[in-house]
């Protein structure tokens, strides 16, 4: 078929630009490891796929809010509420751990749902909208849990463990999100409705699609998979935090946007934020092993988030 | 002549206390061009959004094909075979020109979009219109001319199997050239039977290409004519005046908005 060689084209472009994040993650590992031999070791870099896990997750579900240039400010306060709830309704409600692990994850479906009703008919500015939420959910975590931690059910805690000790299943968790954000991005109604909101809103409204309950569907996305990684986390530590995940809001839109992503919409890709995800594990991860002092490693990051997207944009206008 | 594919009769429409649409009948007919001209706020872009149910109606008689239609949204005006090209053309710059193409109404099963599909209806669609000025069909909007994006959006409202398309100012922005195209592809759509309803400013193109002209002035219906009856000046007058000699509205003086 004429389609395969006409679609090379494009195809190898976009490549282009999500392989600078990749070759940055490549770099990052060669230059780990010639300065510190331990860091290729496999328990090691198990270590660092767990950590990305989580934020990857929650980073995943940011991208469809900001493809469809949207912003989620509460997805770590989301990911704590749900993981909050699965442990309560189990530890202190007596719940099947089954049936609190769905409980919470319909915490993050209703948080988001929420977030969505406020952006798409309320009419509410998304930052402002989920700004509020980061605040609700934060305080009904606190609420729910009187301020101490809850040991999470069985159900909760398998999340985070290990199915072999070469084989922790939340590397398991962040590659089927990945898989299902790749196809509901590329490959669904859905997914196109959030490139066609993202890049000309009115263009979607004129052409017939509902922009106010695909926008539900993103924020509703994004509580889900906020849930899915709040109970990650919960599960690994076998207990739910009243301050767990707090401010991994920030790293989940870092992730996305060191993908390649544009903050302005229309723009990500699920390859792209992995990358992102994975480049802030591994810093993080090689900071530690360097040992650089931890006040110094927010400042690296930083500097490292701004770099990101300034080549970015270099490349992108060059390209133009 | 033969019977409108659509026809409008005492059309009326407010926006709050302001009544932008009085009465207006507007006829399409299939295989013809008809030109909607008028001046700035004349109520050319309310008609046309009114027809594409973006606006629904206050009052008045929608007619597709001889049978009363009551049209409440862009998806129902598509599927009666009413497509709209809009001044800004409402496509994506972010998306490639098959993905602008199936907008909101991609193809596929169970959910997940059938590609190669779209991609072939596409090229067909572009092909059929003659269309040699785009290379690849997976270019991105964004990196298209002015022409060449007309082109994309005019193709776009042919796709879906249409009876009748409206094109508001496709020329405003545009080149000689590119104008020469976009008008040639006009006159295209008419022959291929569609009913071609085209807002231009821009008198000659208006003479080029329509059959029959319509001129609203103030909301009101001033006058409805082939072109080849009137001349250029009868135009201006009619758009600037509501009246020229005997045609127009009887005593445009008294005409409010």
């Amino acid at each position: 078929m004429t389609t395969a060689t006409a679609r090379r084209g494009p195809d190898w472009r976009r490549h282009a630009s999500e392989n600078g994040a990749l070759v940055a993650l490549i770099a990052l590992v060669v230059v780990l490891a010639v300065l510190r031999p331990t860091f290729l070791t496999t328990q090691n870099l198990l270590n660092v796929g767990v950590q990305a896990a989580v934020v990857a997750v929650l980073a995943f579900g940011s991208t469809f809010v900001i493809v469809s240039s949207g912003i989620d400010l509460s997805v770590g306060s989301v990911a704590a509420l749900s993981a909050m709830v699965g442990a309560w309704s189990s530890a202190e409600a007596g719940l099947p751990g089954p049936v609190a692990l769905l409980l919470g994850l319909a915490t993050g479906v209703v948080a988001g749902l929420v977030n969505g009703v406020l952006v798409a008919h309320g009419k509410l500015p998304a930052f402002i909208a989920t700004l509020a939420m980061l605040s609700v959910a934060r305080g009904l975590t606190l609420v729910v849990s009187q301020g101490s931690p809850v040991a999470t059910p069985d159900a909760i805690t398998f999340l985070g463990s290990n199915l072999t000790p070469h084989l922790p299943l939340p590397l398991i968790v962040m590659l089927v999100v990945f898989g299902l954000t790749a196809l509901i991005l590329n490959r669904t109604y859905a997914g196109r409705s959030m490139y066609v909101i993202g890049g000309n809103e009115e263009a979607a409204r004129l052409s017939g699609i509902n922009v106010k309950n695909q926008k539900l569907v993103v924020y509703a996305l994004s509580g889900l998979f906020a849930a899915v990684a709040g109970m990650m986390l919960a599960g690994r530590l076998g207990s739910a935090g009243p301050q767990a995940a707090v401010g991994y809001e920030l790293d989940a839109i870092a992730a996305v946007v060191i993908g390649g992503a544009s903050l302005s919409g229309g723009v990500g890709r699920a390859f792209g934020t992995l990358v992102g995800a994975l480049i802030l594990a591994v810093l993080r991860n090689g900071l530690n092993q360097l040992q650089v002092n931890p006040f110094w490693q927010q400042v690296v990051i930083g500097v490292v988030i701004a770099l990101a997207v300034l080549v970015d944009t270099l490349r992108r206008r060059s390209s133009r | 002549m033969s019977e409108p594919i659509l026809e409008l009769r005492g059309i009326n429409k407010s926006f709050g206390p302001v009544h932008v649409l009085h009465d207006v009948d507007f006829a399409v007919h299939p295989g013809e061009v008809t030109a909607l001209v008028g001046d700035n706020g004349a109520g050319k872009s309310t008609l046309v959004k009114s027809i594409a149910g973006i606006h629904p109606i206050d009052s008045g008689q929608v007619l597709f094909n001889g049978e009363e239609v009551h049209i409440h949204g862009p998806r129902e005006a598509a599927d009666l075979g009413i497509e709209v090209v809009y001044q800004d053309l409402a496509l994506c710059d972010n998306l490639d020109i098959v993905q602008n193409m199936f907008l909101g109404r991609e193809r596929g099963k169970l959910g997940l979009l059938d590609e190669a599909d779209m991609e072939q209806a596409a090229r067909k669609t572009l092909a059929s219109l003659s269309v040699r000025t785009v290379k690849s069909v997976r270019t991105q909007v964004s990196s298209l001319s002015g022409g060449q994006r007309q082109t994309v959006a005019i193709a776009k409202s042919v796709l879906w199997d249409s009876k009748v398309v409206l094109l508001d100012e496709p020329t405003a922005a545009l080149g000689v050239a590119q104008t020469r195209q976009v008008l040639d592809l006009v006159r295209r759509l008419a022959e291929q039977g569609l009913g071609v309803v085209l807002i231009s400013h821009n008198m000659n193109d208006v003479f080029e290409v329509s059959d029959r002209i319509a001129c609203l002035y103030l909301g009101r219906m001033a006058a409805e004519l082939p072109t080849k009856d009137v001349t250029h000046g009868q135009v201006v007058e009619l758009i600037t005046a509501g009246r020229s000699g005997d045609l127009g509205i009887a005593r445009p003086e008294n005409a409010t908005v």
